[in-house]
């Protein structure tokens, strides 16, 4: 996404310190989801990509959850941006991810209760997610709201996307199943190891290794063709 | 008393805050590349925990009862400040401690182990003994755990290991061997 995709172009009125290049909405949006991953490159935002990922359903569920919340914020505080004094930014932007945090917490206990009970105290734990305090303090407090939210879509889907790999090869091996839906009939042995805690440590390490493997890989295929 | 004692041990190695809920891994992967600095920062955090404990019992029980939609946000205003107290506390007593800690201490506001007990203790329905021990079995795990991974990691640094496995990958199947190894406390049972 070097080359210029169709899109406004993003320009910067002022010039603020520490301020994110321009790049075209497409960039802002496509960076979360490759490059910056939040989870996989970026390693932020580890304990909710391994405590609810233990079933496809309640991985895309907290996906989806932390990405509503990473919209709102980050558009808050972007809006925001310029009535914030510097001293207590960070306690500002604490204050709107958890507001955030909490609507979305009460708007899935209230349209979905099972899911929202199987992820118990992880939900409201969204507020401590370094990701989100990451991106409103690096990226959002920075740009204009526009910019903000591509980013914030960008993040999110590659937040969601990273969970639903690790859930979905949890639930697969862990309980034979996909959404729920048994896939392997009843001569599956589970692997019960793969739902409890050491195997979504396993997993992540597993996944992360294969990417470093076909960065390797590609990085010596570069060299080679040079 | 057992019940106490029962909470403290569960939380300590059973259900492990970093090995076994997940809690707290930002430093368990960020800040354990030495020894030192891990049981360091585990001290400072189960300080905060045990302040933060407190806390929340008394918000929950004398605050919190008309507007528990308020929880989450009242928790981490009060997190937050508590953390603010107690740097300021630290540089005025003990400058040294203070410098000795440095950045790790404002961090400690971000560590969902923090938040995490806060919202547990509150799930669980906690008395404030309860909730005390609750946060010492908590806070201790999170140095067990922290110091352990700082001590397997300054081993790794010597070890020869292909360049490919050299990152984070390898220190996650590091945690995960590490956090099954914990798995084998669970035949002691699980807290109430």
């Amino acid at each position: 996404m070097t080359d210029h995709p169709t899109g406004t172009p993003a320009t910067e009125a002022v010039f603020i310190p520490g301020a994110p290049p321009p790049a075209t909405l497409p960039a802002d949006v496509w960076r979360g989801i490759s490059r910056e991953n939040p989870v996989l490159v970026q390693m932020l935002g580890l304990c909710p990509a391994m405590a609810v990922t233990n079933s496809l359903a309640n991985g895309l569920a907290m996906g989806a959850a932390t990405m509503l919340v990473l919209l709102g914020s980050e558009l808050f505080v972007s809006l925001f941006r310029k009535a914030i004094p510097g001293e207590v930014r960070i306690t500002s932007y604490v204050l709107i991810i958890a507001t955030f945090v909490t609507v979305v917490d009460l708007a899935l206990a209230a349209s979905f209760p099972d899911i929202s009970k199987a992820l118990g105290p992880f939900m409201p734990l969204i507020v401590v997610n370094c990701m989100i305090l990451g991106r409103a303090e690096a990226f959002a407090s920075k740009v204009r709201p526009v910019r903000a939210m591509a980013d914030a879509i960008g993040m999110g889907l590659g937040f969601t996307m990273a969970l639903a790999a690790v859930s979905g090869v949890r639930e697969l091996l862990g309980s034979g199943s996909l959404l729920g839906v048994d896939l392997f009939g009843p001569s599956w042995e589970p692997w019960v190891f793969m739902v409890m805690p050491p195997g979504g440590f396993l997993t992540l390490g597993v996944i992360m290794l294969g990417l470093a493997w076909v960065t390797d890989l590609r990085r010596s295929r570069a060299k080679a063709v040079a | 008393m057992s019940n106490l004692a029962w909470i403290f041990i569960s939380t300590l190695l059973v259900s492990n805050f970093t090995l076994a809920m997940f809690l707290g891994l930002c430093p368990f992967f960020g800040v354990t590349a030495k020894i030192d600095t891990a049981w360091r920062l585990g001290a400072a955090n189960t300080f905060v925990m045990l302040l933060t404990a407190a806390a929340a019992w008394v918000l929950n029980t004398y605050v919190l009862t008309e507007v528990p939609f308020l929880r989450t946000i009242a928790f981490i205003v009060v997190i937050a400040s508590g953390v603010q107290i107690v740097e300021m506390a630290i540089k005025k007593l003990s400058p040294t401690l203070f410098r000795q800690l440095g950045i790790f201490l404002p961090l400690i506001t971000t560590n969902c182990a923090i938040l995490g007990l806060a919202l547990f203790q509150t799930a669980r329905q906690y008395t404030l003994p309860e909730s005390i021990a609750f946060a010492l079995g908590g806070g201790l795990g999170l140095t067990l755990a922290l110091s352990l991974m700082a001590s397997i990691r300054e081993r790794m640094d010597v070890a020869d290991v292909p360049v490919v496995a050299r990152g984070m990958g390898l220190v996650l199947i590091v945690a995960s061997v590490l956090s099954m190894a914990f798995m084998g406390f669970a035949g002691l049972g699980s807290a109430p």
